[in-house]
């Protein structure tokens, strides 16, 4: 069973909590209790039937407001499937949710109103999922039930929104009709929809084919922790502990060390998916009950790929440490000081000014990065660049240029997401207040 | 790869950057499944190197016995470094005031009593075992998860969390609360269990036990509740969904002797863990939200 990430963005209006409710509640995953917690809390809001974004809008003052505030992961699974939902608000200044969501997201939802077409909210979604270099896109056409199920309805809104997103970077662009109040091709496809010859939603995001959408070309390993025990079992151990970026590493590999430049070949990898060794249990009365229970040994495999947390051994003795990059010497990320990103300003405090220092981290390492240039702010519903511009606020994208004070090695964002993208930090109060995709 | 694999790396990776990036990580550990899980993905993150953080166990003192038996074998076998914070001790150097009457419990006494452990400690972060599928306050609950020096979670100023790129940077006295299995749900905890065989405390398969009924949850009968006078005990085959104060968690009838039963439980049931077992969560629509505010993990 595999894992898929998906963001959704939106506002009631759209009928986005309607649809997320019934895929919890068909997929059997919305519980008794949720559902009677949030019909108790709708009867005392005075609402007439029950209001499913009382499911997902947890926090006391999202329920009193009756707004998302803030990102609100969901769980459900199907026999295929795990899907976690990072559900966002939909209006303009939450983008920084939406961009929060769609950062890790495997695929991007995005709902419109048969009725409206498609509206700047919808080309925001769809915007920022192809700057977040999500893969797939699925726009749902709801509410398919207010016209009538109507083909021609529904073909428009199609084309429309085609025609838009020829201007973005979109790989995978699928579009359903929909009823989530009916669930119409919800779970099920729809019976009063012929004319629609393509999956339900669900099947949809369980059928969609996603392992190709890791990048297994560019082997990149940040190193994350380096293990040596020094103990008398293991005296002279040492493996670098971290998460594979991309890519595959095997056993013999030859790999290169950044920044240093040294080469060597990969002597060992344990992974934990192997390392379980059972021993039979001796209770506490010192009777053998036969039980086993697991022992972990750090389990040898041949190789590793994206996104498996490993320990790799090294052949030489070489100075590395965490914040340094494994790598092959043919296939090197740049190794840069300069940063040329799109960066989304996160803060309400303060802006992106040009000058200021901030902590920035990248991979599996801290520098810090002084702003050197503001080249343009994108108006997200435009996507109009505005270059007579000084600063970044709260929710602006713009494009940027940063120096910083050591060589990171990267590469571009829309190749690589784990490699391509970074934070920065306010140091005066540690929050983070921008997110980066690094355009080469 | 398989969403538990995929799910132990992303556990791995969070587990390693705490201990990469400060400088006293302490591991919240009560013994319950989610707890154990997390301590098995500490285990498998640093082999074979022996953990490089203590583990610390809020005991409240109203503990079911299997547990701590549970808990000290445990420490003794992999060679753990546990710290006590213990609320009966807080109670009698009147750091907390114990409310009156026969029935009390001290879940809320904990909080204060795991802050002054952390603040005496000098911990920077403190790994907890909470899930956002628990509870509707937690699922809005970061990743890395900032306190201020009173301890203090603002959910309406968290931080962006953004990829795996998570930020620690604190002063002196504050402190974050780490969640590394934050994505996982009571169902993927079960299967995981199974596949790594993980050894739990008895008490969540299914035994005989004299229990009775309060708040439409089975309590059982022990030397820290005493029976209204409406209450009955009987004796009942249950089994525990979760494990906190034994004044306070109820247990569920269950046939559920095996990790195979549990699972199939656990995927047919329509009632949340904590929704069938925490008198705690029940206090008001937002009594975790409000809970979590103060400092609760």
């Amino acid at each position: 069973m595999e894992i898929l990430r998906l963001a959704t963005a939106g506002s009631v209006d759209d009928g986005k909590s309607t649809l997320i409710g019934r895929l919890l509640y068909d997929s059997k995953t919305l519980f008794e209790d949720q559902l009677e917690a949030a019909e108790l809390a709708s009867i005392r809001m005075g609402e007439e039937n029950i209001n499913l974004a009382l499911i997902t809008d947890g926090l006391r003052a999202e329920r009193e407001q009756g707004i998302t505030i803030d990102v609100a992961y969901r769980y459900f699974a199907t026999q295929n499937r795990k899907f976690i939902i990072a559900d966002t608000p939909g209006h303009i200044q939450y983008t920084r949710n939406m961009v929060t969501g769609a950062s890790t997201a495997d695929l991007a939802l995005v709902l419109v109103d048969v009725r409206n077409g498609v509206l700047e909210q919808s080309k925001r979604h769809a915007f920022l999922s192809s700057m977040l270099g999500v893969p797939h896109l699925t726009l749902c056409v709801n509410k398919m039930d207010l016209v009538d199920y109507d083909k021609e309805a529904f073909e428009a809104v199609k084309a429309e929104f085609r025609e838009f997103a020829t201007r973005l970077n979109i790989a995978d662009l699928t579009v359903i009709p929909i009823s989530a109040l009916h669930g119409d091709n919800v779970v099920n496809r729809s019976e009063t929809m012929n004319w629609y010859e393509g999956p339900s939603l669900l099947h949809h995001l369980d059928e969609l084919h996603i392992a190709s959408d890791r990048n297994l070309v560019d082997a990149r390993f940040p190193v994350q922790y380096v293990l040596r025990p020094r103990s008398d079992k293991h005296h002279d151990y040492r493996g670098y502990g971290g998460q594979i970026a991309s890519g595959v590493f095997k056993v013999g590999d030859e790999v290169m060390i950044l920044p240093s430049g040294f080469t060597t070949t990969i002597s060992e990898i344990r992974s934990p998916e192997n390392d379980i060794e059972l021993e039979n249990h001796i209770d506490n009365e010192g009777k053998d009950e036969g039980a086993e229970s697991a022992n972990i040994k750090g389990g040898k495999v041949e190789e590793a790929f994206s996104p498996m947390s490993v320990t790799i051994s090294l052949a030489d003795d070489l100075d590395v440490s965490r914040g340094d990059m494994i790598c092959r010497p043919n296939n090197q990320p740049n190794i840069v000081q300069d940063i040329d990103a799109m960066i989304c300003w996160m803060d309400s405090d303060s802006n992106f000014s040009l000058g200021k220092t901030y902590a920035f981290k990248h991979t599996t390492k801290w520098v810090r990065a002084k702003a050197i240039d503001l080249n343009y702010r994108l108006d997200v519903n435009t996507l109009h660049r505005q270059e007579d511009v000084t600063a970044l606020k709260l929710n602006d994208i713009g494009r940027i240029q940063l120096r910083a004070t050591a060589p990171i090695f990267v590469d571009e964002y829309q190749r690589n997401r784990a490699t391509g993208s970074f934070i920065l930090v306010d140091e005066s109060n540690n929050r983070t207040v921008a997110a980066g995709m690094i355009r080469k | 790869m398989s969403h538990l694999r995929a799910l132990e790396a992303e556990s791995i990776h969070i587990i390693r950057e705490v201990a990469a990036e400060f400088e006293r990580p302490v591991l919240l550990c009560s013994g319950g499944k989610d707890s154990l899980v997390m301590l098995h993905l500490a285990f498998k993150a640093f082999w074979p190197c022996n953990l490089p953080f203590e583990i610390m166990h809020v005991d409240t003192g109203h503990n079911f016995s299997e547990v701590i038996e549970f808990r000290d074998r445990l420490v003794k076998e992999k060679n753990i470094r546990l710290v006590v914070a213990s609320v009966q001790e807080a109670i009698d150097t009147g750091l907390v005031v114990e409310e009156p009457g026969p029935n009390t419990s001290r879940n809320r006494l904990q909080t204060k009593t795991l802050l002054n452990a952390i603040e005496k400690n000098g911990f920077d972060a403190v790994f907890g075992g909470g899930r956002r599928d628990e509870e509707k306050a937690r699922a809005k609950e970061r990743v890395f998860s900032f306190r201020d020096e009173f301890g203090q979670w603002d959910p309406k100023n968290q931080r962006p969390e953004l990829w795996s790129l998570y930020n620690g940077k604190h002063k002196k006295g504050e402190h974050i609360r780490v969640f590394p299995i934050s994505n996982w749900t009571e169902l993927d905890i079960w299967e995981y269990v199974k596949l790594e065989n993980i050894e739990l405390p008895n008490i969540y398969y299914a035994h005989r036990r004299e229990v009775f009924e309060r708040d439409s949850m089975l309590l059982a009968v022990s030397p820290f509740v005493e029976l209204l006078d409406t209450e009955e005990s009987f004796e009942a085959q249950v089994r525990y969904r979760t494990i906190g104060d034994a004044t306070c968690t109820g247990a569920v009838e269950s046939a559920a002797k095996t990790v195979d039963d549990i699972i199939l439980e656990v995927a047919a049931t329509r009632i949340t863990e904590r929704g069938a077992t925490r008198a705690d969560d029940k206090f008001s629509e937002a009594a975790m939200e409000d809970r979590k505010k103060e400092g609760y993990f």
